[in-house]
């Protein structure tokens, strides 16, 4: 049934054990981002090292588990990656989610982040896979100026 | 006409999508009456008939249809009017919708209208003249519609938002009631029943502090007017607002019902056609109530649907539809108590309460459970805030899952609702 392809095991895994969940020191940007339609909120910590490395990416958050589960993938993505290549991950995710289930998921660029594809076919849920990646990307501007 | 049992498998007959198949051949099972109702055959029938055969403009247009249009959409307000046991036709205002009403009422005060003003001088009548260090009071159980439009209205005029609070058993909190209600309240406006607590509030204590300091008392009645048998004249305030998709009519219809005197004494909200006597360049003169509040073209037919809708309700009885949800009320708090970690916000006995049940899983978010309802068992329920945020942050929770029922609901769909919630609980155990 439809709702078993939106909660995949890989989501579920992730929201009842959240990966680097918790807000760390020491980080070059810190963001609050909420979904005014749900109250989902996140707020999210990038610590960025030498050679564009991500060094961390730490969060704190409530919603439901397709926005719990997302930020869980987020960091193990992101964490010990360049921050290149994990904007070019936000992307692919974003064209994915943004696609309303007719878009082709690209598996190679984003990993676990794939079990996600489901999601994209309730547009009410978007906003709630997205929170956090957006998120991210902004810390990541933030701590680049 | 009147009795008080009803026939619900009769009546789920004159709700053709009740028996609807889902995709993937689930049964609706619809638990979001109290978002918006489902509509039987004679509105769909009665808005049809009057497209197809009947349609022009009202009021001014001078040929046959024009005549029945008209004799329609009057008669739709002579049935609202007796429906809510209005003293006067004339009292019963069409608006878009709920929210229209109340801000209509809000817009009414602390307007300084300067020249020759007609009959619409608010200016002059000092019930509606309203400034710094005077008083408006709400509750922190209402639905946006009865915030916002009266946080503007302060906004507008420097006068002071005060609101009752709420007890944990999701009581409006009378306990500062004297202080709350003072000799400078302008006006009180709260839910007559909550939207998320099912809670029916004590109009009758709050109305006597109000007259005591000659406040002016509306009620937001989008949840009880649909449930109950409500009578305005009975409830003795000064305005009611009520909105027509949740009581079986269309969308895009509401009601106003405001004392005739006041209705009279109040300015215009909006100006246009219709709602005017005569209009020169520079100034013009209204129309008698009702009309001086419907400027333009109404929502005719979306009118005469209602009419037909509040028809079907008076067929079944107001009476028989109250005690059938009483009766689910009753079951489903029964059923609820047995779901582990499940917390009712909301009133727990079926003591001034009506059939609105909101809660909270533990360790499951509301999205959750309403996608899994739906997706697995057809089950519509209503996640969110339900336009209460206020009422949520109170009780410190982003949000609860929402089951509201009517009189087409059963205790079976309640027990599916309840075998959805164990399996809800399953998926993320
Ligand atoms: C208590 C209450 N007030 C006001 C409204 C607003 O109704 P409408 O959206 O029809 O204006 C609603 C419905 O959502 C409600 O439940």
């Amino acid at each position: 049934m439809i709702g078993e392809s939106m909660y995949q095991e890989l989501i579920l895994e992730h929201y009842k054990h959240p990966q680097g969940r918790g807000l760390r020191e020491p980080y070059d940007a810190e963001v609050h981002h909420v979904n005014p339609t749900c109250g989902d909120e996140i707020t999210l910590r990038v610590k960025l090292g030498d050679g564009g490395k991500v060094e961390d990416v730490s969060y704190e958050g409530q919603g439901c588990s397709i926005s719990q589960a997302a930020a869980s993938v987020l960091h193990e993505l992101a964490t010990g990656s360049s921050v290149e290549e994990t904007l070019s991950v936000v992307d692919e995710f974003t064209r994915l989610m943004q696609g309303r289930g007719q878009v082709e998921a690209d598996e190679d660029v984003l990993g676990d982040a794939v079990a996600f594809a489901g999601v994209a076919k309730f547009p009410a849920r978007v906003k709630c896979a997205l929170l956090s990646w957006m998120a991210y990307k902004d810390a990541v501007v933030r701590s680049a100026s | 006409m009147t009795s008080t049992s009803l026939d619900v498998e009769r009546i789920r007959k004159d709700f053709p999508v009740l028996s609807r198949e889902l995709p993937g051949g689930r049964r609706l099972v619809y638990l979001d009456s109290g978002n918006s109702s489902q509509k039987p055959a004679p509105v769909v029938e009665t808005v049809r008939e009057h497209l197809s055969m009947h349609y022009s403009n009202v009021g001014r247009a001078m040929h046959v249809l024009g005549a029945e249009s008209t004799e329609a959409y009057e008669s739709a307000r002579d049935k609202v009017a007796a429906f809510i046991g209005a003293p006067s036709r004339d009292e019963v205002i069409f608006t878009k919708n709920a929210s229209e009403a109340l801000n209509l009422v809000a817009y009414s005060f602390g307007q300084h209208l300067w020249g020759p003003g007609g009959t619409g001088d608010a200016g002059a009548d000092p019930r509606f003249a309203l400034g710094p260090g005077d008083e408006v009071v709400i509750s922190e159980m209402e639905h946006h519609s009865n915030i916002v439009p009266w946080q503007l209205l302060v906004q507008r005029t420097g006068a002071t938002l005060k609101w009752f609070g709420v007890t944990d058993d999701g009581r409006l909190d009378l306990s500062d009631l004297p202080q709350l209600i003072t000799e400078r309240t302008k006006i009180v406006s709260i839910a007559h029943q909550s939207n998320v607590l099912g809670t029916v509030n004590p109009v009758a204590d709050v109305l006597r502090r109000a007259r005591e300091v000659g406040a002016l008392v509306m009620l937001d009645a989008s949840q009880s007017v649909p449930h109950h048998p409500v009578n305005v004249a009975e409830l003795g305030v000064d305005f009611v607002a009520c909105t027509g998709h949740k009581m079986l009519g269309p969308s895009g219809i509401g009601v106003l019902w405001g004392r005739a005197e006041l209705l009279e004494a109040m300015p215009p909200f909006m100006g246009g056609g219709e709602m005017i006597e005569a209009v020169w360049m520079d100034h013009s003169t209204y129309a008698p109530i009702p009309h001086k509040f419907e400027a333009g073209t109404p929502p005719i037919v979306e009118a005469i649907g209602l009419g037909a809708a509040v028809d079907y309700l008076q067929g079944v009885g107001m009476a028989a539809v109250e005690t059938h949800e009483r009766e689910l009320t009753a079951y489903a708090l029964e059923a609820l108590r047995e779901v582990p970690t499940l917390r009712l916000i909301g009133p727990d006995s079926l003591e001034r309460r009506g059939a609105t049940l909101s809660f909270t899983l533990e360790g499951i978010h509301p999205h959750d459970v309403g996608q899994i309802l739906d997706d697995q068992f057809g089950i519509a329920v209503r996640v969110g805030h339900h336009c209460a945020r206020p009422l949520h942050l109170r009780f410190g929770i982003p949000a609860t899952t929402r089951a509201s029922f009517y009189l087409y609901n059963t205790t079976g769909e309640i027990d599916a609702l309840v075998r959805g919630l164990h399996h809800v609980q399953k998926v993320f155990a």
